[in-house]
């Protein structure tokens, strides 16, 4: 029998909320399954089992906030036996709980505080910080009450998405109305069941905005879904009807359950997603709290270097035109490649800085800061990023942007980067002088591309430049370091053939 | 009935990479990335919706006609026909 407990995803991370359990009690599970969606302060990750076995009990309901090494979950032998029905009980109690935040009941051990929250498995660096939370967690006041949480996190909102299912017509079965994954797949059955119709969440919004049977209109998008294009067409085709027509979706053959119909719009159409001011407020928390403590500890250095993009530019280009879109190069893929040859060239900047001591990290796990729409930054990782070759890098890139923003990330990613590269695009200022990720030692911070005099051969000629700044902490390296560092990334992107 | 296709097309790939933005109230004329908040990843992610959605490709050297919704409806309509 084994203890599941709250992962750290970050070393910004202290406390994590559960938002949904993606197995029940009974359910065999795989390691490296995805078993929980989390919240942290920054995102909503999936978190995964770090064993095979069959999951006994949920020790922590779906709201509830706890520490990072408290149990959550426990998770017995792969025996093909029955459900222990105490098991079964506390799952009732997590689920009937549905619309408050539950104080499920904890079975937590009180257990020695020493033995208490685990190194997560995923972060031991980080784990002097992990230690330093509570041992044994009351079911933690998740949220204040009231508060006004966003109705669904973005791996739900992505399903949706998927399946064509407009969250606003989904009434949240999860803590404090949240939506869940089984909400938007019983959504998207129940829509399927009668017509199996495909539509985008924008064509349902105006088909029940115009109270039209989407059944009633024929898609032209792919696999026959019916699109925003479409409804428009049949509500101008038909201007004068809509204010007397029945609602087919009135018709008997409706049977789906209320909380699955795309019931009629009452209110104002909705506005823009956007984070909420409570989520906004503890993704600056997190942040302020991080870049604070880097600050505090880490003796920053800078040392930028100017680079001619013209080679890698025109590799690039030439490139691209033979590719089709989902296999193209964005030139941040270019900094991404040169910043992995950089630090396996010059190990003394890929690492941690733990206990007064540079600990190399042998291979390139790569972080990516990521700006979320709407405000806010995720640095999540590219595991052994040195492993991949320039396209693979690209894809792996898009993959993690793409969720990042519109997904949910994993929690390999989120677990700690050797070193970290930020940029604010090919098209943002000039400079970055970064802030360094504790306990990493260093961060490469890309400024955006731009034209500028530069001299050949003793000519003046204009070529796109961009200038790198990298930023290392004084403790674990020096100067000599940072440019022989600098130095192979110039290398690597004068030679973009080698990339 | 083409153009509205075409309308349908860009803005249910523009609500898939920017959920926060509302689409509706972007003006058709002025520059979409910019009003979008759409950085290159972004922008690369509509262009392969958008692909999708013409089940073909569009290569580099039509990204200049995606510069604002009228011009990448005007677009979209030829290629969807």
């Amino acid at each position: 029998m084994a203890e599941f407990r709250m992962p750290s995803l970050g070393a910004d991370m202290d406390v994590g909320t559960i938002i949904e359990w993606l197995v029940q009690p009974g359910d065999p599970v795989r390691r490296g399954q995805i078993v929980a969606v989390v919240d942290t302060a920054k995102a909503a990750i999936e978190i995964e089992s770090f064993e095979d076995g069959v999951l006994e009990e949920l020790l922590v309901g779906p709201g509830t906030q706890v520490p990072v090494g408290t149990p959550i979950a426990r998770i017995g032998p792969p025996v093909a036996g029955a459900v222990p029905a105490a098991a079964a009980a506390v799952t009732t109690a997590a689920r009937s709980a549905g619309g408050t935040v539950a104080p499920v009941t904890l079975r937590v051990a009180p257990s020695a505080p020493d033995s208490g929250p685990a190194p997560a498995p995923a972060a031991p660096a980080v784990a002097a910080q992990a230690n330093e939370a509570p041992a044994v967690a009351a079911p933690a006041p998740a949220a204040p009450a009231g508060r006004d949480r966003f109705p669904a996190t973005p791996p739900v909102r992505h399903l949706a998405h998927q399946l064509g299912v407009d969250l606003d017509a989904v009434v949240g079965s999860g803590p404090d109305g949240h939506i869940t994954h089984d909400d938007v797949r019983a959504a998207a059955a129940a829509a399927a069941a009668p017509a199996r119709v495909r539509a985008t969440p924008r064509a349902r919004r105006l088909a029940a905005e115009h109270d039209l049977d989407l059944r009633s209109i024929s898609g032209s998008g792919a696999h026959g879904a019916v699109l925003a294009a479409d409804v428009l067409a049949v509500t101008a085709a038909a201007p004068a009807a809509g204010a007397t027509a029945t609602p087919p979706t009135a018709t008997p053959t409706t049977a789906a359950p209320t909380t699955a119909a795309p019931t009629t719009v009452a209110g104002p159409p909705p506005g823009p997603r956007a984070a909420s001011p409570d989520r906004k407020a503890a993704m600056r928390a997190a942040i302020a709290s991080l870049m604070s403590r880097s600050n505090a500890e880490i003796p920053h250095y800078y040392v930028r270097q100017t680079i001619d993009m013209g080679p890698s530019l025109a590799w690039l280009a030439a490139r691209n035109q033979e590719l089709p879109v989902a296999r193209r190069l964005l030139p941040a893929v270019l900094f991404l490649r040169a910043t992995v040859l950089a630090a396996q060239a010059v190990p003394d900047l890929n690492g941690h800085w733990i206990g007064g001591a540079l600990s190399r990290a042998g291979r390139v796990d790569l972080g990516v800061a990521v700006a979320t729409r709407g405000g806010g930054l995720v640095t999540p990782a590219i595991p052994d990023a040195g492993s991949l070759p320039v396209d693979a890098l690209m894809a792996r890139l898009a993959d993690l942007v793409g969720r990042a923003r519109r997904g949910a990330l994993k929690q390999a990613e989120m677990a700690g980067a050797s070193i970290t590269v930020s940029s604010l695009g090919e098209a943002g200022p000039d400079e970055l002088y970064g802030v360094i990720f504790p306990p990493q030692v260093a961060l490469v911070g890309v400024g955006g591309i731009v034209e500028r005099p530069w001299a050949v051969d003793g000519m003046l000629t204009v070529r796109p430049i961009a200038t790198v700044v990298l930023a290392a902490d004084h403790r674990a390296s020096d100067g000599r370091t940072a440019s022989a560092f600098l130095a192979t990334f110039r290398h690597a992107l004068a030679h973009p053939e080698e990339l | 009935m083409s153009t509205d296709r075409a309308r349908g097309v860009l803005l249910d790939a523009l609500t898939f990479v920017a959920p926060d933005v509302d689409v509706e109230g972007l003006d058709p004329a002025e520059p979409l990335r910019e009003q979008a908040d759409l950085d290159s990843m972004d922008f690369m992610e509509l262009v392969a919706q958008l692909a999708e959605a013409v089940q073909g490709d569009i290569p580099v050297d039509d990204y200049p006609r995606l510069e604002t919704i009228d011009a990448a409806v005007a677009y979209l309509a030829a290629r969807l026909g």
